[in-house]
């Protein structure tokens, strides 16, 4: 995670110092070489950007190992959710990493990504740490949100990232809202308000749009089409499953989004345009190999063939692995060197995140007011069992 | 406006709050001084225009949201719920929402059961937002401040009613308090707790209590919650009777947890039950009559107070 770790605060550094690991990381050339995407941009109302996309032998690697990471991460998530150490709602993000890798390639941590629950990843690739994210999946005290918020609520305010929110569709207002607050203060950044296709069908959402179109927010809303909305296929909840389209009057762009290069190139191509012309829809065309949460397995609605068919044609992992082979940046044996390290990374964290302490009970009063104005708050009753709104 | 002046974070958001200088005129000329993106016309989207508000105040802005008529803010609710109320919490202490919600709302002018909402008993439970109902020119100004620069979400409530009273305010800067309950008329027989319009009633029943010789206290409670427990229990300890006149709903509003909560806390001072006036729970009628006896009449104040003391 070199690259991440350039752009991360000083506070945040991976758990292994990643020494040996990153020798060949950062022993690799940033010689530039152009690649091919997979497949070319469909564009609507708007000229799509070139296929050939710019990268360096360090990037691919880098790349390699954040997928890595997270597609270990929630394979072990995975694991402890049955080991009933993660309980409630816990929605698994393999198979779309390259999404999330690859857009953070494009950006800064100015830039603000608001996504729905499916976040494990884009908190990682914002800057969160793997203790942060495994402590407060396990509810615990050194969890990013001090084990308050939970699978669903996690944010990391330093790295830009907003969140974590249950309500389907509810956070494309909010990122309207970060958009426009970046207008106000003329920051130059662009919000990305990221949401699935289940979410499409959302009113607030073409409000939201609405708004943004009419005030030139430098808004760009990504749909992550996984093409399931938790248990219903995309055509049988939209009359037009084409969301890059949808927007009407505002331009569209569809992504392969298991493509990581094709997802920098496109995040690029639509932060130059928001910051310009007001906002676009980026319609990432990605899968997800877990049902939609832990207590979804995943096969009713679609079949075993369909699961195992992407995994083997289209998993980004695989594709960026067959990329550095075939240019001789790495060998099949440095490869796996790195998958292994990236295991004992995550196992580390899991051991550290065990260790962390369940929060203290007085935790279930703060955070709920912020103090302000210097008068002492109290619950509506004031009664001693209370606590004193800190 | 002043806050408007002071902090250049605050900014107004809703539907013609701009150059049509709000529906009751309450942000009227604001966009001539501070311009449109900072005294935002918004479309007809409530839901999408407070989520935006929530996301704006995340980032640090301080947005003041005018929900054109309170009831219109019940399609934003989930907003004002989930985000506004609770990602405080959620986000363990990251990020505050600085939100200012207002609106008017009540019975009076005849406007229709949907246009004449009492929502405070819905706002009451989401955790993490505060409410406060003002009455007067002169706390409506100093809890409108207090709400902007609070760090919490606060809900104005505010009332069609009240928006043509004139008062001399003082011309110095001052901001009231937003948990704190105001003593209208000292009393020693029987505290009478109200809010927003009802004041108004309360006070023109207290002319006629004070003149049949009886010596009622008022209070405008003012914050709805959480509720000023300190003014109001010291009240009840001196006069040991309590009325509760509102214009929210019998059934779970804020006067039936305003009873709650005094009972919990004050039972052993009580020398009778408390009782409740609160508007019926029916839709708003249209008819001037049927309208007026939706909500409490000051003759029904004098009658319970009467009765409260016997």
């Amino acid at each position: 995670m070199s690259q991440l770790t350039h752009r991360a605060p000083p506070l945040l550094k991976p758990l292994s110092a990643a020494l040996s690991a990153s020798r060949h990381l950062t022993s690799a050339s940033t010689a530039p070489i152009t690649v091919e995407t997979s497949l070319p941009f469909t564009g609507h109302k708007i000229e799509p950007p070139s296929r050939s996309v710019e990268t360096t032998p360090q990037e691919l690697l880098t790349f390699f190992r954040d997928m890595a990471l997270m597609r270990r991460m929630e394979i072990a998530a995975d694991s402890l959710y049955k080991a009933k150490l993660i309980r409630g709602f816990c929605h698994l993000y393999d198979g779309q990493e390259a999404v999330s890798v690859g857009m953070e390639a494009a950006i800064t941590r100015k830039d603000c990504i608001i996504t729905a629950y499916r976040d494990h990843c884009l908190f990682l690739s914002r800057g969160g740490t793997l203790l942060e994210s495994f402590a407060e999946l396990m509810g615990r005290k050194d969890g990013c949100s001090k084990g308050k918020g939970g699978s669903m609520h996690f944010y990391k305010k330093s790295g830009g990232f907003y969140g974590g929110h249950g309500i389907v569709g509810a956070q494309v207002p909010l990122g309207c809202g970060l958009a426009f607050a970046q207008k106000y203060n003329k920051d130059e950044t662009v919000t990305f308000a990221m949401y699935g296709d289940g979410a499409a069908n959302q009113g607030q959402l073409f409000e939201a749009l609405n708004m943004a179109a009419l005030w030139d927010l430098p808004a760009i809303l990504v749909c992550e089409n996984n093409h399931y909305g938790m248990g219903t296929a995309e055509w049988r909840a939209a009359k037009s499953p084409a969301y890059y389209k949808r927007g009407d009057y505002v331009p569209g762009l569809k992504v392969d989004g298991m493509d990581v290069l094709a997802v920098k190139q496109a995040c690029k191509f639509a932060k130059e345009h928001a910051l310009k012309n007001g906002p676009i829809i980026l319609e990432m065309d990605t899968y997800r190999y877990h049902g939609h949460s832990m207590s979804d397995p995943g096969s009713t609605y679609r079949t075993r063939d369909e699961i195992s068919g992407v995994r083997q044609e289209r998993d980004p992992i695989e594709r960026i692995r067959k990329l550095i082979l075939s240019h001789d940046i790495a060998t099949e044996k440095e490869l796996k060197e790195t998958e292994k390290e990236v295991r004992k990374e995550v196992d580390e964290a899991i051991a550290k995140a065990k260790e962390s302490p369940l929060p203290d009970s007085s935790e279930l009063f703060t955070n709920i007011y912020v103090k302000g104005l210097g008068v002492e708050s109290f619950g509506a009753d004031r009664r001693e069992l209370r606590a004193v709104l800190p | 406006m002043e806050e408007m002046e002071r902090d250049p974070r605050v900014c107004v958001m809703g539907e013609d709050v701009g150059h049509y200088g709000g529906s009751y005129k309450v942000t009227k000329d604001l966009a001539k001084i501070f311009g449109d993106l900072r005294v935002l016309d918004t479309p007809i989207a409530e839901n999408s225009f407070t989520g935006m508000a929530v996301g704006a105040a995340m980032t640090g802005l301080r947005p003041v949201v005018e929900g054109m008529n309170m009831g219109f803010l019940l399609l934003a609710f989930n907003q004002i719920s989930d985000n506004c109320g609770m990602l405080h919490y959620t986000s363990g202490g990251q990020f505050t929402i600085p939100t200012v919600i207002r609106g008017p709302g009540g019975v009076g002018r005849q406007l229709g059961a949907e246009h004449s909402q009492r929502l405070e008993s819905y706002f009451q439970s989401i955790p993490g937002i505060q409410m406060v109902a003002c009455s007067t020119p002169y706390n409506a100004k100093g809890l409108m401040k207090a709400a902007i620069r609070s760090e919490n979400p606060v809900v104005l409530f505010e009332h069609v009613l009240l928006y043509n009273l004139k008062e001399r305010i003082p011309d110095e800067e001052y901001v009231l308090s937003l948990e704190e309950a105001e003593m209208v008329r000292p009393g020693e027989h029987v505290t009478i707790l109200t809010y927003s319009r009802m004041r108004y009633h309360v006070m023109q029943a207290a002319k006629t209590l004070v003149n049949k010789g009886y010596d009622p206290e008022v209070i405008d409670i003012r914050s709805l919650k959480p509720f000023d427990l300190y003014t109001i229990g010291n009240s009840v300890k001196k006069t040991h009777r309590v009325l509760i006149v509102e214009e929210c709903m019998r059934t779970g509003g804020i006067g039936a947890s305003l009873t709650a909560a005094i009972n919990e806390n004050f039972h052993d001072y009580l020398d009778a039950p408390i009782v409740c006036l609160s508007s019926q729970d029916v839709p708003t009628p249209y008819a001037g009559t049927l309208e007026e006896w939706t909500v409490v009449q000051p003759p029904q104040i004098v009658t319970a107070v009467e009765q409260l003391c016997q």
